[in-house]
């Protein structure tokens, strides 16, 4: 333990060990966790999905799902006392006065019937005497220090009413009114895109320099610890492996695990281009407009029209890669489904190769799916849970006229090309991994041997390892089949190591489109400066660690 | 904090076998088994108690029960033997109970079905149409029908599918309406699959689970709904019911209140088996509630 | 929220004459029209008047004519002439209504409260022998048919013990006056109101207990928690009026039936309301009187499911805006 001389510890644990519930997958959540928080320091705990670190930020303010879930061994000292020792109502006392809490998800966070001044004032009214221009005063007061615009009219809004990155702000405002000494943050920007996120970062940084809080930062991306970390601990399967400070642990990481974690995070820097100059366009998109026109109703208020597509053109050639990067709201994922014309678009031209998509019939556009298949999101939704592997492969090719035989036999060699054992063909959906499940879903829009592969976010619901390995499956797939494929994703990192050519899209349109390293080493447009410079830990580079292929 | 990778390795277990085991967890829906297996077993045996005709003489005009071999339940006022009315009533309520809960259930879907899958003005008007048949007070427009239709057996089941079929085809359509935009629709219409395909092979197994699963409120209903017409003498008279024999021991009740009672506790144990497996089955097919 | 409730008001338009239409055809269906009962109360008449009075009703017209006919009186609260009553049956059911409005109230207020109450309990204490208790009660309460409810209350409070009025709405018509004849109701009014509340009130328990459930597992709760808030608190301000939207949505769906099932049990404890009514219009075959009551307590459900609206609008604060 290489505390810091210089402050006092605010969080102890020491050998802390949650039980989970018989007939899970694991018997311990934590097993013999030991870590310091100490006063104005921020220490990231850091795990991929079940590592159990959620549970462990639930177990110091003691709001473990009991009895189900329960700590078992170990202690949890806050300010020198044990907080297991307490009284229930010594420990309500504590919560949102000393340690306070920040959460994931500010649109649920927020109770959806109770205005926001209401809700940060609550605190106040449960910690303190002040009076009721007081509470006032001060809930005005926060809402000026987490620089929320026009805060007399913030008082007064419903959370629905207002933006999720002002949500997260009132969140902050809410742990920190009473100024505790521990604030706990569970990936408290995990939901925000990328530039709102970093204007969370800056603010949890700020207020918690002032304050001297001790924070516990929970996350699962390297890129926010390296931004904000001034230690970190990697949390593996409810086991601690590595902990030190930030500097340490992201360049010179000991654990295997660790490394392994880091050499998964994607570089920013682009890898050198390939010369596709010469290769002929396969898929050329025109003018391409999409407006969701409001519900029509008889006598509500006419609510604007969403522009989601204005006017974009692009090309994709042979066996190139053509990211589209944004946030949510830009209409990359709009885009994706108008040119698969999973949506409508309302004007435009989509050339696939000679023919026009947008113009084909039914029966015309059946055969035109051939050519152009997507790989979807979320791998647990775009699987029918009730269909086997094997069939879920095959259904493409039946559908166009293949016999199920041989349609399956197809099946079975494809899940050995996205690497999964043939054994996998007679499964169903919910017996694989994440991982595998987009695996699955690469073979069947492999099946129809398309030319274009439209891909929408494929990677953004998985772990970074697990990511990297399927980033790796499509790139080589990719090569070896010489498909061209459209990347729509939000990471730029992501982008950055996949994409030939980026095209960056901001309320509907494309405001600048080039080669990835010239894009990302030299950008034109305002808007990709600025996501660029939000990217979370852009002045880290991961290192390279010899002897680890992920 | 579920996401922990499970091998390939582990032995497929079928889906039914899964929900057994979660079904059998719970004893208040095994309870609802072992009385459902009963109602069946009177239904079964109706005939053996009674071969001829349930509603003939059977003794003496009120016998009350447990004082004669031959009428171990006692008679109604007619003499008619209350232990083969309770038997050969059985059969009665899980009839119309069956029947007309799948008429209704397959009206439901279809209306359901196609409503939350096109939408637009389809789902508008067959919505329209929906919340017209739930707006008209089920029990009145029951009537309604029974008086212009007759009361045979089988009006009575049409009668009582007709007021019953709104409730599923909401159900129906709110889950297509959810399913319907999941990616794995999608990724099926991605590969050309046509609309049919689509509803029938993609959403709708989805779909029906809940449904079946609300199926047993349904036949609830439909036997209460049964036993409340019966009650008022708007039954199929040719019938045992157990809804009749309660209106018919309405007018003994100040003297011979058991005339009434005994099929009261029939109903209330039918209709307590269907809820209880409804309820059983649903905390195996969403075994979200108690948290694990 | 004006807009909110104009749209809702909208929406029942449609429903509205679909219904009409509805009890137009099922006139249509039913064996003999209002000419034939005519005839049938006058003791017959001779083909030519038959003719006239044909005639007369516009029954000799196309379908489309007697259903423009049919619908304008109907939207004038004009259902025709009962045989049975010698009255219009406007005038008929109005004379009614009341009574039938009394008996819904009471019980819907009684299903509503008793049931989120107890509902709000045994989630608080889920899995614990309360929660047991309740449930079960619960599940017995909904597998029993209110008329059966209604007849063993008799022989218990009535016949048995002689607390309570076996049935009818009051003693004696304008007996009592004032708080008496409150009172003398509210007695007549106790087992009609529990028999015909308690499936409901059960239906209401179970769902409120699922959704207390459901809301307390949800993200703000925590939230609340985290910031320090006691379990009443949490019940009070995060808790109970966010679980109470769902049951109140039901509401709406379920009130038709409640109505239904006042037919039942107006029967059976003999109050002069519409139930006993439509009771007696079936075993009289008066089908005016039949549809008429079809389509008015059509319109008292859409009234009632607009209050409803109304209470929903005023508890949710996201609908203000949208």
């Amino acid at each position: 333990m290489s505390a810091r001389q210089t402050s006092r510890p605010v969080l102890e644990i020491e050998g802390l060990q949650i039980a989970l519930p018989e007939g899970s997958d694991r018997p311990l959540a934590i097993d013999g966790m030991t870590l310091t928080v100490n006063a104005g320091e921020i220490v990231c705990l850091v795990g991929e999905s079940g590592s159990g670190k959620s549970l462990a930020a639930s177990a110091v303010m003691r709001l473990l799902p009991e009895p189900h879930v329960r700590v078992t061994a170990g202690t949890v000292r806050f300010d020198g006392q044990d907080l297991y020792q307490l009284t229930e109502k010594h420990m309500r006392a504590l919560r949102g006065s000393q340690i306070s809490m920040i959460f994931q998800e500010p649109m649920t966070a927020l109770n959806p019937q109770k205005r926001v001044g209401w809700q940060i004032e609550e605190v106040l009214r449960l910690h303190t005497r002040l009076s009721r221009k007081e509470r006032y005063a001060r809930v005005l007061e926060i809402l000026e220090q987490v620089r929320i615009p026009d805060p007399e009219s913030a008082v007064n809004a419903y959370p629905h009413q207002i933006s999720g990155g002002q949500r997260q702000r009132v969140m902050i405002a809410m742990a920190l009114v009473l100024q505790p000494k521990l604030i706990i943050a569970d990936e408290p920007t995990t939901a925000l895109d990328v530039t709102t996120q970093l204007q969370v970062l800056e603010l949890i940084r700020e207020l918690q320099a002032k304050f001297g809080t001790g924070v516990l930062f929970i996350t699962h991306d390297f890129g926010v610890v390296a931004e904000i970390a001034d230690r970190v601990a990697v949390l593996r399967q409810g086991e601690l492996v590595e902990q030190g400070p930030a500097s340490e642990v992201l360049n010179r990481p000991r654990h295997p695990y660790t490394q392994a974690l880091i050499a998964a995070v994607p570089d920013l820097r682009p890898p050198k281009p390939k010369d596709i100059a010469g290769a002929p366009a396969v898929l050329r998109v025109a003018g391409l407009k999409k407006t969701f026109k409001p519900k029509r109703t008889l006598f509500g208020r006419r609510r604007n029209e969403v522009v989601a597509v204005d006017n974009v053109s692009f090309e994709l050639r042979k066996g190139e890669t053509l990211g589209i990067v944004g946030e949510s709201g830009s209409g990359k994922t709009t885009v994706s489904r108008c040119i698969t014309r999973l949506l409508e678009a309302d004007g435009g031209a989509v050339m696939l190769g000679e023919t026009e998509m947008l113009a084909a019939t039914r029966s015309e556009l059946r055969a035109l799916r051939r050519d152009i298949q997507m790989v979807f999101q979320d791998p647990m939704a775009s699987l029918n849970p009730r269909k086997r592997v094997v069939d879920l492969i095959a259904q493409g090719p039946i559908v166009h006229g293949e016999t199920p035989e041989k349609a399956r036999a197809r099946a079975r060699e494809l899940l050995l090309l996205v690497e999964l054992s043939p054994a996998a063909a007679d499964r169903y959906p919910h017996e694989f991994s994440g991982g595998q499940r987009q695996r699955i879903g690469i073979a069947r829009a492999l099946a129809l041997d398309p030319k274009i592969i439209v891909a929408d976010e494929p990677v953004s619901a998985l772990d970074v390892s697990v990511q990297a390995q399927v980033l790796k499956l499509l790139a080589e797939l990719r090569d070896r089949l010489s498909l061209s494929l459209l990347f729509v994703t939000h990471d730029l990192r992501v982008a950055a190591q996949l994409c030939d050519r980026v095209a960056v899209m901001e309320k509907g349109k494309i405001v600048e489109i080039g080669p990835t390293a010239a894009v990302f080493s030299n950008p034109s447009h305002a808007y990709t400066r600025k996501l660029l410079s939000s990217i979370p830990g852009r002045h880290w580079t991961p290192p390279v660690l010899a002897g680890n292929a992920a | 904090m579920s996401t922990v990778d499970i091998g390939i390795s582990a032995a497929p277990v079928s889906g039914w076998a899964v929900l057994w085991r979660r079904y059998k967890r719970n004893r208040a829906a095994i309870l609802g088994l072992i009385l459902l297996a009963l109602v069946l077993v009177m239904a079964a045996t109706a005939g053996l108690i009674e071969p001829v005709d349930p509603l003939r003489r059977a003794g003496e005009p009120l016998i009350p029960p447990f004082t004669s071999w031959a009428t171990p339940l006692g008679t109604d006022q007619l003499g008619r033997d209350i232990l083969a009315g309770i038997f050969h009533g059985a059969r009665t309520s899980l009839l119309i109970g069956i029947i007309s809960t799948v008429f209704a259930i397959s009206i439901g879907i279809l209306v359901g079905s196609i409503s939350g899958y096109f939408g637009g003005w389809v789902d508008d008007a067959l919505m329209r149409i929906t919340e017209a048949f739930q707006t008209i007070p089920n029990f009145v427009l029951l009537l309604a029908l029974v008086a212009i239709m007759g009361s045979s057996l089988q009006n009575m089941i049409i009668a009582i599918g007709i007021v019953s079929w709104t409730a599923p085809a909401r159900l129906v359509r709110a889950e297509f309406l959810s399913l319907r935009g999941r990616e794995f629709v999608e990724a099926a219409r991605n590969l050309g699959v046509s609309d049919k395909a689509i509803i029938f092979r993609e959403i709708l197994p989805n779909a029906l689970p809940p449904v079946i699963v609300f199926a047993s409120v349904i036949m609830a209903i439909a036997i209460l709904l049964e036993s409340a017409l019966a009650f008022l003498g708007l039954g199929d008279p040719n019938y045992a019911s157990w809804g009749n024999m309660i209106g018919m021991g309405r007018s003994v009740l100040r003297t011979d209140w058991y005339c009434a009672a005994i099929p009261g506790v029939a109903i209330i144990i039918t209709v307590l088996a269907f809820s209880l497996i409804g309820e059983g089955l649903n905390e195996a097919v969403n075994p979200r509630q108690k948290k694990s | 929220m004006l807009n909110y409730l104009l749209r809702r008001l909208i929406q029942a338009v449609p429903v509205i004459l679909i219904i009409m239409v509805g009890t137009f055809l099922l006139l249509k269906l039913a064996p003999g029209d209002t000419v034939d009962a005519l005839v049938g109360d006058m003791g017959g008449a001779d083909p030519q008047v038959i003719a006239r009075l044909r005639a007369e009703y516009g029954l000799d017209q196309p379908v489309w004519v007697q259903l423009w006919i049919y619908m304008t009186k109907l939207v004038q609260f004009d259902f025709g002439w009962s045989f049975v009553h010698e009255q219009p049956v406007a005038t008929v059911l109005m004379d009614r209504l009341g009574n039938t409005l009394l008996l819904m109230v009471s019980s819907l207020l009684f299903a509503v409260s008793i049931g989120c109450v107890l509902g709000a309990i045994a989630a608080r204490k889920a899995y614990s022998l309360t929660d047991n208790v309740i449930s079960t009660l619960g599940l017995i309460f909904y597998a029993t048919p209110s008329f059966f409810l209604g007849l063993m209350m008799i022989v218990l409070f009535s016949v048995k013990l002689g607390w309570l009025p076996v049935g009818g709405i009051q003693t004696i018509p304008s007996f009592y006056k004032g708080w008496d004849h409150v009172k003398d109701v509210a007695v007549h009014l106790i087992m009609p109101t529990a028999s015909l509340s308690l499936i409901y009130l059960a239906l209401y328990m179970r769902l409120m207990r699922t959704s207390v459930l459901e809301v307390a597992e949800l993200d703000y709760v925590r939230t609340a928690r985290a910031k320090g808030a006691g379990e009443a608190r949490l019940m009070v301000h995060h808790i109970g009026r966010n679980a109470l939207l769902p049951v109140i949505t039901l509401l709406g769906v379920q009130f038709s039936t409640i109505l239904g099932g006042s037919v039942v049990i107006e029967t059976v404890f003999t109050i002069p309301g519409l139930g006993q009514l439509a009771y007696q219009a079936v075993i009289q075959r008066d089908m005016n009187m039949l549809m008429g009551l079809v389509f008015l307590s059509s319109i008292v459900v859409i009234v009632v499911n607009f209050l409803i609206d109304l209470l929903y609008a005023s508890l949710d604060s996201r609908i203000e805006l949208s």
